[in-house]
């Protein structure tokens, strides 16, 4: 841990010194880093994943459209060695509101919206090839997990079993987590923290000996980072649980291999390894939800075609067919249309049936 | 209906002015002062400026000569002064000749009985004659007159001739004492002649006011404006009236050639087609024609094409130095302007000009000065009324990145100055401060205008660019310590040494920063 927080630390200092001398050989101080933008992105075969590709920008402190960026940079590197040097984390607002102050003798601001430094932050993991959690710098936390498991956060033990009704709730950094013990087979991570609790109170984790997991909408970073350490610490399966709409799919879809944001750091957050459990276009049939359609707007039919047209889906066949069949039925249905079977048939009847059939796609 | 009304209006002031021998003059005075500009004395004191001054400068280039005009007023009472003018050039005083009643060529005054309503505004509120000093030679001595209007005759009579000392070389002095009110600000002797200075550059003027002020105006060009032609009117901006006049007192001898000798644009063939129209003998007398037949005639030509009208009759002030006059009357930071091609509005030729100052030491947060001229004549009262100040509130400013509340004029630091120029200015009244609202002459003031506006729009576009530009530039400097302080605390690195050498290749690359866009080649 120590070693960590040095090697983060020293890549910080590194990126201060490199400018110093820039501006002691009377050069332009400039900041080099890949491009961040869509077109700076690719689908790698290989790891299947978002990476991105070899397109750099140089900022220059000496152009008045750089100028800015550049203070902000070099201003957020510093707030972040400060809070490795005095071993503190900062969230992410915290940052923005370090930050905002008036640069003297102007009506300017060093940063105006959290957008901003938020942006920043993300140019410091590439610059520094570390994570921003490794920069002391926290999202919130968002997230509830539970099930057979063991851990051990900074000096606490914590058993994922009992936790009572809200499970524990996921950090940001899950970087430094031990787990002291394990014993679930497999993993669910939900779309809605409402199911996560249905399948909580159930004791569906117990019976089932799994973990339940879950964010609300988007998956956040320490999510992701949690699933991938599970996944490949313990080589056990994750099954993808989401409303059946093209969000739902971009969820998926994100999770498996990564998003454009965050394609400077898919090596850490996606999971190839992950696989759609439901709810899929067969589900609906099967499982007669037909009824409890909801009719698609306008933007779900245009998701819907730009996610079919996703290189990593485009020559999938069994995804092609699920697309086609959403666009045939032109609605969609959320996870909790099942409980109109009952309101455990979720946990009792079509998760176990789902997983034991092997009914995923992948 | 208003239009036809101010059109009998005019025809029955023209008619009045021509056949003054029908009528006692004074008595035409009394009744029409208000048409004439001398409804109250603050007005009649700028409206003899105005005769003697646009009198002087006709009269000077008509000779050719570059007019140098210089203006006095003296204030004897609360109520009486003096209005003393000036030319140096070698003419003599041909001031009380209508000579230019209804000539179609463009002209300031074109109703020939200015200086005389001044003259006879003096003599009726004063009982003072006017007094005339003529020099034309300097080896010669100066002949003195002293004119009044007989209002019987309706003649000027000389009362009083001599043979005097005048310490100028040559030139003409004429000196009015009337009744009157002294007032400055924006209808003033002192905003008249500023105006006068921008639309006529070729004119050196020079004022002393009551309070004994002594104003220059020089001049901004040598070069006289060209000398419009006269023309002959145009068939279709004839008038019934008119033309019962006009069969009247021709020499032809036929209606035929009364048509072609008397209008422009009317050949052999055109005057038959007329003729027959009208159902009148070509070879009728026009003497003759009675009042039906010549309104079937009038009806006869409105029903008939004609070529337009030539426009070489038209002396615009042109572009080049209509703005020269707006810069060295006006301090303002960036100037524009615009010659149109001439047009015609009902069988009279017209051209517009248009000139914008912008910026400098103009008030920022007032309407826009909107400043009108007619044949290079100011006008300064009835702006509401005007077609010009109709045309530039219809414009959109608000397109050309300025202020603008519904359609009033702008709001800026900017002065609009709009000239059009015509045979025949359609004025709304004889008082000739107002356009006639025709819609080609609207068209042609918006066109203008318009053309003005987006120039200014791209100068303001552009300096507004290089404004946040050098702005940012001036930011390096308050960057340069944040960045140091920054630095320091990454690398270690001594602050001073960072802020000394930042600073130093600020210094260093500020030329290249400013030329190049904010980038460092």
């Amino acid at each position: 841990m120590v070693v960590k927080l040095t090697k983060t630390k020293s890549k910080l200092q590194d990126f201060g010194k490199k400018i110093v001398k820039d501006i002691n050989h009377k050069k332009n101080p400039t900041i080099t880093l890949p491009v961040r933008s869509l077109s700076n992105v690719g689908f790698d075969k290989k790891t299947k994943t978002l990476m991105l590709k070899d397109k750099i920008a140089n900022r220059y402190f000496f152009n008045v459209a750089h100028a800015k960026k550049f203070l902000q940079t070099v201003e957020i590197a510093s707030l972040s060695k400060n809070l490795l040097d005095e071993d503190k984390h900062a969230s992410l607002r915290d940052v923005f509101y370090m930050a905002k102050r008036t640069i003297p003798g102007t009506n300017t601001n060093i940063v105006d919206e959290q957008i901003e430094s938020d942006a920043v932050i993300e140019d410091l993991e590439l610059i520094t090839d570390s994570s921003r959690e490794q920069l002391h710098i926290n999202a919130n936390k968002m997230g509830s997990v539970a099930g057979k498991v063991v851990i051990k956060d900074r000096q606490d033990t914590i058993n994922w079993a009992k936790l009572g009704s809200g499970g524990w709730s996921i950090p940001s950094n899950v970087e430094d987590i031990k787990f002291v013990k394990m014993s679930a087979k497999y993993i669910i991570y939900m779309e809605k923290a409402a199911v996560w609790e249905r399948l909580h109170e159930d004791k569906f984790w117990e019976k089932q000996n799994c973990i339940i997991m879950s964010s609300q909408g988007q998956t956040t970073r320490g999510i992701r980072r949690l699933l991938q350490r599970l996944h490949t610490e313990f080589k056990i399966p994750i099954y993808v649980l989401t409303d059946f709409d093209p969000w739902g799919f971009y969820i998926y879809s994100v999770l498996k291999f990564g998003s454009i944001s965050l394609a400077h750091m898919s090596e850490k957050v996606a999971i190839p390894g992950v696989k759609f459990l439901g709810i899929t276009a067969d589900d609906i049939e099967n499982y007669d939800l037909k009824k409890h359609l909801i009719k698609f707007k306008e933007t779900d039919v245009s998701r819907l075609s730009q996610i079919s047209k996703y290189e990593w889906f485009e020559k999938n066949k069994e995804w092609q067919r699920q697309f086609k069949m959403m666009k045939e039925l032109k609605a969609k249905a959320e996870i909790q249309a099942l409980s109109a079977r009952g309101i455990s048939f979720i946990s009792e009847k079509y998760l176990p049936e789902k997983i034991k059939n092997k009914e995923f796609l992948d | 209906m208003q239009k036809k009304l101010t059109e009998i209006k005019r025809i029955r002031a023209e008619e009045l002015a021509k056949e003054q021998r029908e009528i006692s003059v004074s008595s035409f005075f009394e009744k029409n002062r208000h048409l004439l500009g001398f409804d109250n004395p603050i007005r009649a004191l700028l409206t003899t400026v105005k005769e003697l001054v646009d009198n002087a400068a006709d009269a000077t280039e008509e000779m050719h000569i570059l007019p140098e005009i210089f203006v006095e007023i003296k204030q004897l009472s609360e109520t009486r002064f003096i209005v003393i003018e000036e030319q140096i050039p070698k003419i003599f005083a041909k001031l009380l000749y209508g000579s230019k009643f209804f000539k179609l060529k463009m002209a300031r005054g074109q109703q020939g009985i200015g200086v005389s309503a001044s003259v006879l505004y003096a003599q009726l509120t004063t009982g003072k004659p006017v007094k005339i000093i003529s020099k034309i030679d300097p080896k010669k001595p100066a002949h003195y007159y002293e004119l009044h209007i007989d209002t019987n005759k309706n003649e000027p009579e000389i009362i009083k001739e001599d043979i005097v000392e005048w310490d100028k070389s040559h030139g003409t002095r004429v000196e009015l004492e009337l009744e009157a009110k002294y007032q400055k600000g924006k209808q003033s002797v002192f905003e008249y002649l500023k105006q006068t200075a921008i639309a006529n550059p070729h004119i050196h003027l020079f004022y002393i006011s009551p309070e004994q002020e002594k104003i220059d105006f020089p001049r901004a060009t040598n070069s006289l404006p060209i000398e419009p032609k006269q023309i002959k009117p145009h068939p279709l901006g004839i008038e019934l009236g008119i033309l019962i006049r006009m069969l009247r007192e021709t020499k032809a001898r036929t209606v035929q050639s009364f048509l072609q000798i008397e209008f422009s644009r009317i050949g052999s063939t055109k005057a038959k087609e007329v003729c027959d129209k009208a159902k009148i003998p070509a070879n009728s007398k026009p003497k003759k024609i009675a009042r039906q037949e010549a309104e079937n005639l009038f009806k006869a030509i409105q029903q008939t094409k004609f070529v337009a009208p030539p426009t070489d009759c038209l002396s615009p002030i042109t572009s080049a130095l209509l703005e020269k006059g707006l810069r060295k009357e006006i301090d303002a930071e960036f100037f524009v302007s615009t010659t149109r091609p001439p047009a015609v509005y009902r069988g009279f030729p017209f051209q517009i000009e248009c000139s914008l100052a912008y910026g400098g030491n103009l008030e920022k947060e007032s309407q826009a000065r909107l400043i009108r001229f007619a044949n290079r004549v100011p006008l300064l009262y009835q702006q509401s009324a005007c077609a010009i100040t109709k045309s530039v509130a219809l414009t959109n400013w608000r397109a050309y990145g300025l202020q603008q509340s519904g359609n009033s004029l702008p709001v800026g630091p900017f002065v609009i100055v709009v000239h059009i120029a015509s045979v025949w200015v359609p004025f709304t009244s004889e008082s000739k401060e107002a356009i006639a609202h025709y819609p080609e002459i609207i068209k042609e003031i918006k066109l203008a205008v318009q053309e003005c506006g987006r120039k200014l729009a791209s100068h303001l576009r552009h300096t507004v660019r290089a404004h946040e530009q050098r702005e940012k530039i001036n930011l390096f400097e308050k960057y340069i310590p944040e960045i140091a302080s920054s630095l320091h605390n990454l690398s270690g690195e001594s602050k001073t040494l960072i802020t000394e050498n930042l600073n130093k290749m600020l210094k260093k690359n500020l030329p290249s920063l400013e030329k190049n866009g904010g980038k460092v080649d």
